[in-house]
């Protein structure tokens, strides 16, 4: 809340730790990068997510249907009429909120609320997965395929070049994510998510239009996710619905976020930036360990996820700003955030 | 006799059959505090909620100063100017204090600035202010009480419908609570519609009193007048020839 600002120390460690970012790609090696960037990644639309349950208090399992959405359009754009990413990432933003709008008329116009909401958003992912798998244009299920182009220089216009162009990219993309869903956080309408999120008929009491707010988190938080589609289809050049629109991608989209600090700023960062290189450690680990049981890597995920979530209910972020004492006041949250 | 704020025009609400509100007619003068009153099931909270627009009457009129409410949202219906609390209070609980009170403000002006002031000048009377930057979820009952009304009050209602707003308090917490709405409406010139069962509250508040018994209204008029009226003694304690066998 803008009572309970980031202290001096809170804001010179953001700086440091955003120019420790900048600099990265300079001390690490490609591997060491791609993990950084897939971290950026799942920072970016975690925060996209986030935006939807964790202020306005909407649950969405079915994230996966705006970066596949994203993704695909951008890539068809790409493919079929050699439009430029940047012009596939309008369109994928503006199909992806498009969809989201229709998502939320349908559930809320109907009173649908809480867990049947939830439902409602994993029918869509999945029955768009399917649709997908049978679209000939777009490849069908067996994937479609961006050219891939070898080029010397690192072209941002194109998207076309080396890791580091990525990293910078999604450095961009999650730094300006969470500017703008900080700047929401202080205006009317994030109050209203919060109001919506707290108690829905206490807020429709207090005058707030709940249709509208929710409507609007839900278009917002869609919106938001499918550039990070149009950056994985452009960084791994292919598309495949089976995987891009895939319940377990929905999940994935969600841990970091509820891992670092569901309603909070900086949780969905936190939570990418200590889950993915785990994930990571936790592979190179067993196979340095000559251990290739299946299933042990999820099987320790899933183990050190319980421990957080047991420790830390309220998730990392909240209890490591406490630590750190990183805002004003003790039991406060920043941005409009939950209270631990 | 002051011009009526708020018209109930013969309103009926039947759920499954049951007849919980009928054909009920009411005026609230711009000015007065009106309770509403009777025994439990009387239909007292339906005709809140109608009037609230939580759902819509079967029949009847709901009008606010001329303007008919019948229809419309909860929210359309506070933008109108009719603020309400609950009757279990319902506060943003991860919220501070202020912004439980900001989100009532932001009814009327857009910019949080601007409606976080008129959030704090709600705040100072009813004595949260000191409280301002704590969550909701550490107040005590009465603290809640305080703050449920200040969200309602800022949204500027010419009505305010209380739910029951003194239930559950002791005693001593009811006199300061009394005595702020009592200023609310002297010196604010707030017109208030209150549910409520403490009848030494009704009493000492209200202008007005209109009962109500399964569903219809039994009595309307001045306090003193209406609690001596046989009907409304007779709803509440029953006749005074006992049917019941007696006790041996």
């Amino acid at each position: 809340m803008s009572t309970t600002p980031l202290r001096p120390h809170g804001w010179l460690l953001a700086a440091i730790l955003l120019g420790l970012l900048l600099a990265a790609p300079r001390f690490l090696d490609p591997y060491q990068l791609s993990v950084l960037t897939l971290a950026l990644w799942f920072a970016y639309v975690g925060q996209a997510w986030n935006l939807m349950m964790g202020f306005a208090g909407q649950l969405s399992l079915g994230h996966a249907l705006y970066v596949g959405l994203g993704g695909y359009a951008a890539a068809a754009l790409y493919v079929h009429f050699g439009v430029g990413p940047w012009f596939g990432m309008l369109l994928a933003v503006a199909v992806a909120a498009v969809v989201g709008a229709v998502i939320g008329a349908l559930g809320f116009r109907f009173g649908v609320r809480g867990v049947y909401f939830a439902l409602l958003t994993i029918a869509f992912a999945e029955f768009t997965r399917i649709a997908f798998d049978h679209w000939d244009w777009l490849g069908g299920s067996g994937g479609l395929f961006l050219p891939v182009v070898h080029e010397a220089s690192n072209d941002l216009w194109t998207l076309r070049g080396e890791p580091a162009l990525y990293y910078y990219v999604m450095l961009a993309m999650t730094v300006l994510a969470l500017l703008l869903v900080s700047v929401l956080l202080r205006s009317r309408l994030g109050y209203y998510w919060l109001a919506v999120r707290e108690d829905q008929d206490a807020a429709a009491a207090a005058g707030v239009n709940v249709f509208r707010t929710k409507l609007s988190a839900v278009v917002l938080s869609g919106a938001m996710t499918a550039p990070g589609g149009v950056i994985f289809a452009f960084m791994h050049n292919n598309l495949f619905p089976e995987e891009i629109f895939s319940m377990a991608r929905s999940i994935e989209i969600i841990i970091p976020p509820i891992v670092g600090g569901l309603g909070t700023l900086f949780g969905p960062i936190v939570g990418a930036f200590i889950l993915t290189p785990f994930g990571e450690a936790v592979s190179l680990a067993l196979d340095q360990a000559g251990l290739s049981l299946p299933g042990l890597k999820q099987f320790l995920y899933g183990l050190a996820l319980m421990v957080i979530i047991i420790w830390m209910p309220h998730g990392i972020w909240p209890w490591l700003a406490r630590r750190l004492g990183l805002f004003g006041r003790p039991g406060h949250g920043g941005g409009g955030e939950k209270a631990p | 006799m002051t011009d009526a704020l708020l018209t109930v025009e013969r309103v009926t609400k039947n759920f499954r059959g049951l007849r919980a509100v009928a054909e009920v007619s009411l005026t609230v003068p711009e000015g007065r505090v009106v309770a509403l009153v009777g025994p439990n099931g009387a239909g007292k909270t339906t005709l809140f909620n109608l009037i609230a627009g939580v759902f819509p009457p079967d029949a009847g009129h709901i009008q606010l100063a001329g303007r008919r409410l019948n229809g419309l949202r909860p929210d359309q219906v506070c933008a109108a100017g009719i603020g309400r609390t609950f009757q279990m209070v319902r506060p943003f609980l991860d919220l501070s204090v202020e912004d439980n009170v900001l989100v009532g403000a932001l009814l009327r002006s857009r910019h949080t600035a601007t409606a976080r002031q008129r959030a704090r000048v709600v705040l100072e009377p009813l004595g949260l202010a000191p409280l301002a930057n704590r969550t909701a979820r550490s107040l005590t009952l009465l603290e809640r009480k305080r703050l449920e009304l200040a969200r309602a009050l800022a949204t500027e209602p010419r009505l305010l419908l209380l739910d029951e707003v003194l239930a559950g308090l002791r005693p001593g917490e009811l006199q300061p609570l009394l005595d702020l709405l009592q200023r609310f409406n002297r010196d604010a010139g707030l017109t208030i519609l209150l549910v409520e069962h403490v009848m030494r509250a009704v009493m000492a508040l209200s202008d007005q009193v209109v009962v109500l018994d399964h569903g219809e209204k039994i009595a309307d008029g001045a306090p003193h007048d209406v609690i001596a009226d046989p009907r409304v003694i007779e709803c509440y304690l029953g006749t005074e020839q006992p049917t019941a066998p007696t006790r041996s």
